[in-house]
């Protein structure tokens, strides 16, 4: 794996050749950004990793797929009430650590994850650890709206029933009619309750499956692209209801899309083949970013 | 000439037309610049030919094999003298049984005579001058379309448009001949039900309690008080159906939920197939299985327990019924929750639901049309199961609830009616129609009950 990752580093290095005016323009706005830059071949992570006061920590994260080193020793805090975005090209690698950080990993068949993640000071590994209510606290929102073939209503309802959070029948109704309407989804949706879940239009469907993961009040809400499969004006829903939610949720939004997560995140992690290269607020490492790699991505030279 | 002959015949005339069209239309695209100047790609162009060919003279052919005898049987008649064509028409059926008989060579069951003979001369010149000129006007009628057609294709014609509609009309004719055949056999069924119900009238078929299917041929013979009641024959069918089926959804779900979920790669692709072969058993094996091994043990264990169970037991039968039926359940119900998005299963997952609570919640439910599918698939073959039931059931239509005494079915029932000699006009032979249409009243109705639940419970995915 190491090996692969020299050439690869290389053979980056060797497309990019550079014309001299190229160079020099590059040079000069690389003396604007104070000769900070890490070269392409350092692939440590350079920037703010850690946070003052973190709801969860990633401390030499490694996985593997069989042979495959997937994530490569990833260190990174994620704090309380803040939207942190992972960018980064195809295959880097950034949904694999979104799903470590819910021990969703743990269905796929040969991935192995090690080092240490914690939620509030406790390693999701630990022994005395339930992977169930662990996944009730860090919520989860996937690249395609997933509803399940239910009503509106037990869509919603799903985890609180399974998870036993409402003694009666109106506690549910509760529960299901406050997560709808942080969901921003209640007024659209509150006179078709026991319509099935799949007939809402695809934003719609989104956002009722953010209202699902809602509804178990987790700490943390991970989300793998969560509009990639919508049209700019859903999307725009969606980014509003993050700037709402992130008041009460940390969340971890993975996106391809790189004003998504400059509007919504308030830092940003950029994934490059398996390697964490730079963490920081978001307007610093989309206005300044201190790696090459970093650079070479927001400015579109690949990606 | 042959019947083999001529369809062999109007087949290589078929193919012969294919490569004529097909090198007519290149012929016809090279002075306009090749082959993509055409409409159609040059094989439509064969097609058509072929088609336009082989279809009519094929399907005229067919109309007259199927005229051909009742033509020349009724030629022969009309050349019969006056005097035998004036004879009542059963005896001039026999007559003609005669001649055809002589004809073929058969044995011939009356006395043989003169104007016989000639007949049969007659019909043998009448049956070689129908091939004869069935085959010539065959290949006439296929060589003059051959020609027509051909001559008429041109650069723009539309064969492409005009195959595809072709074969969808061949397509649509061959999948009514399915439904077409369940009509015949409804109707046959219902037909000759409505006999029996003239000699047994239908209420006492429906509720009667008693069924003993003799008839009297004098008045005054012993044991002659026929009883056409299908009430036990019915509640017989349906008690071993439910035993049958009370074994083998509940394992049959578990082993496809156990395949499709918990199971390694490994096991499951030894484990599936070996399940499958449980359907390929032949049920006679089942059967002595059933009433050799499984009979005489449900018996000494209930001995043991202080029960009265007879040798032949509905519970034998239905429990060695079950174990056949399992693989229907269980591998139609893995394929579809193997066919359940793994989207579905993540989302449950990502709620903190474990994988029971996943399974339960929301795999089954997506997957129960189909599940509900091969249950029902299981159901039919549990209801129509005949050969288990005679070995390790029994035959005496007893009305009992207890499945430790021996029962029988509806389709046990019809074999036993129809096996041996019999009068096609007796009630007893007539009665087997009428358990038939039971039968399949039965099963449409257990067809429509499912269909609706599917409907009411069913959670569409995508």
């Amino acid at each position: 794996m190491e090996s692969i990752m020299d050439i690869e580093g290389a053979t980056l290095a060797d497309n990019i050749s550079m014309t001299l005016e190229q160079q020099a323009m590059a040079s000069d706005q690389e003396a604007i950004k104070k000769k900070t830059i890490v070269s392409r071949e350092d692939r440590r992570t350079v920037g703010e990793i850690y946070t003052e006061d973190p709801r969860m920590t990633c401390r030499n994260v490694n996985v593997h797929y069989g042979d495959n080193h997937a994530i490569i020793d990833a260190n990174i805090d994620i704090g309380r009430n803040e939207v942190l975005a992972m960018i980064g090209p195809s295959g880097c690698g950034k949904s694999t650590f979104l799903r470590c950080l819910n021990r969703m990993n743990d269905t796929v068949e040969g991935c192995r994850v090690t080092g240490e993640i914690t939620l509030d000071g406790q390693d999701i590994h630990g022994k005395n650890i339930d992977v169930v209510p662990l996944r009730a606290q860090i919520g989860m929102v996937f690249q395609k709206p997933n509803p399940f073939p239910k009503s509106i209503f037990d869509n919603v309802a799903y985890g609180p029933k399974i998870h036993g959070l409402a003694s009666n029948k109106s506690d549910l109704e509760e529960i299901v009619e406050t997560s709808l309407q942080k969901a921003g989804l209640w007024e659209e949706v509150k006179d078709r309750l026991n319509l099935p879940g799949t007939g809402l239009s695809g934003g719609q469907q989104q956002r009722l499956c953010i209202a699902r993961a809602i509804a178990v009040s987790p700490e943390v809400i991970l989300m793998d692209e969560p509009c990639s499969a919508l049209d700019p004006i859903a999307t725009a829903r969606i980014e509003e209801l993050i700037a709402e939610l992130r008041k009460q949720y940390s969340i971890v939004i993975v996106t391809h899309s790189m004003q998504q997560a400059a509007r919504v995140s308030g830092r940003t992690a950029y994934f490059h083949l398996g390697d964490l290269i730079e963490v920081g607020e978001t307007e610093r490492v989309f206005t300044n970013p201190r790696h090459q790699l970093t650079e070479d991505y927001i400015t579109g030279r690949f990606g | 000439m042959s019947t083999t002959f001529i369809i062999s015949l109007l087949l290589g005339l078929s193919i012969a037309g294919y490569f004529f069209g097909y090198r007519r239309s290149i012929t016809l695209a090279s002075p306009i610049g090749g082959v993509k100047n055409l409409h159609s790609r040059p094989a439509y162009y064969g097609m058509l030919v072929a088609l336009w060919c082989g279809l009519p003279t094929f399907i005229i052919f067919l109309v007259w094999q199927s005229l051909e005898p009742s033509i020349i049987s009724s030629l022969m008649i009309a050349d019969l003298p006056l005097d035998y064509q004036n004879l009542p028409k059963n005896q001039l059926g026999l007559i003609i049984n005669d001649i055809k008989n002589l004809a073929t060579g058969n044995i011939v069951a009356g006395e043989k005579n003169a104007i016989m003979h000639a007949a049969a001369n007659h019909y043998v010149q009448l049956q070689i001058l129908s091939k004869w000129i069935k085959g010539g006007a065959l290949l006439v009628l296929g060589l003059i379309t051959l020609i027509i057609v051909c001559r008429r294709i041109t650069p723009e014609q539309r064969a492409r448009n005009h195959v595809e509609k072709i074969i969808r009309i061949v397509l649509f004719c061959c999948s009514t001949i399915a439904i077409l055949t369940t009509l015949g056999i409804i109707l046959s069924v219902l037909f000759e039900s409505i006999r029996f119900f003239k000699a047994v009238p239908i209420t006492d078929f429906l509720f009667g309690l008693k069924w003993s299917p003799q008839t009297a041929i004098r008045a005054d013979q012993v044991g002659s008080s026929g009883a056409f009641g299908a009430v036990p024959v019915f509640i017989g069918t349906m008690m071993i159906s439910a035993i049958a089926l009370f074994i083998a959804v509940p394992i049959g779900l578990m082993s496809a939920i156990y395949l499709s979920e918990y199971a390694g790669k490994k096991f499951r692709t030894i484990a599936k197939p070996l399940l499958e072969i449980l359907a390929g058993i032949p049920t006679v094996v089942y059967g002595f299985f059933a009433a050799l091994s499984v009979a005489p043990f449900i018996r000494q264990t209930g001995g043991l327990l202080g029960l009265d169970v007879s040798s032949e037991s509905a519970l034998a039968a239905g429990l060695v019924m079950g174990i056949m039926i399992i693989p229907f359940v269980s591998s139609l119900s893995d394929d579809v929750i193997n066919a359940v998005p793994q989207s579905l299963r993540d989302g449950s997952y990502a709620l903190g639901a474990t994988r029971s609570e996943t399974i339960r919640n929301v795999v089954v439910p997506a997957a129960l049309p189909g599940i509900i599918g091969g249950i029902l698939l299981a159901a039919s073959r549990a209801i129509g199961e005949t050969m288990i039931v005679v070995m390790a059931a029994g035959l005496s239509a007893r009305l009992t609830a207890n499945p430790l005494e021996t029962v029988t079915t509806i389709t046990v029932q019809i074999v036993t009616l129809l096996v041996g000699d019999q009068e096609f006009d007796s009630p007893k032979t007539l009665a087997a129609f009428a358990l038939g249409l039971l039968l399949f009243v039965a099963t449409l109705i257990l067809n429509v009950i499912a269909l609706v639940v599917v409907r009411k419970y069913r959670e569409q995915y995508e």
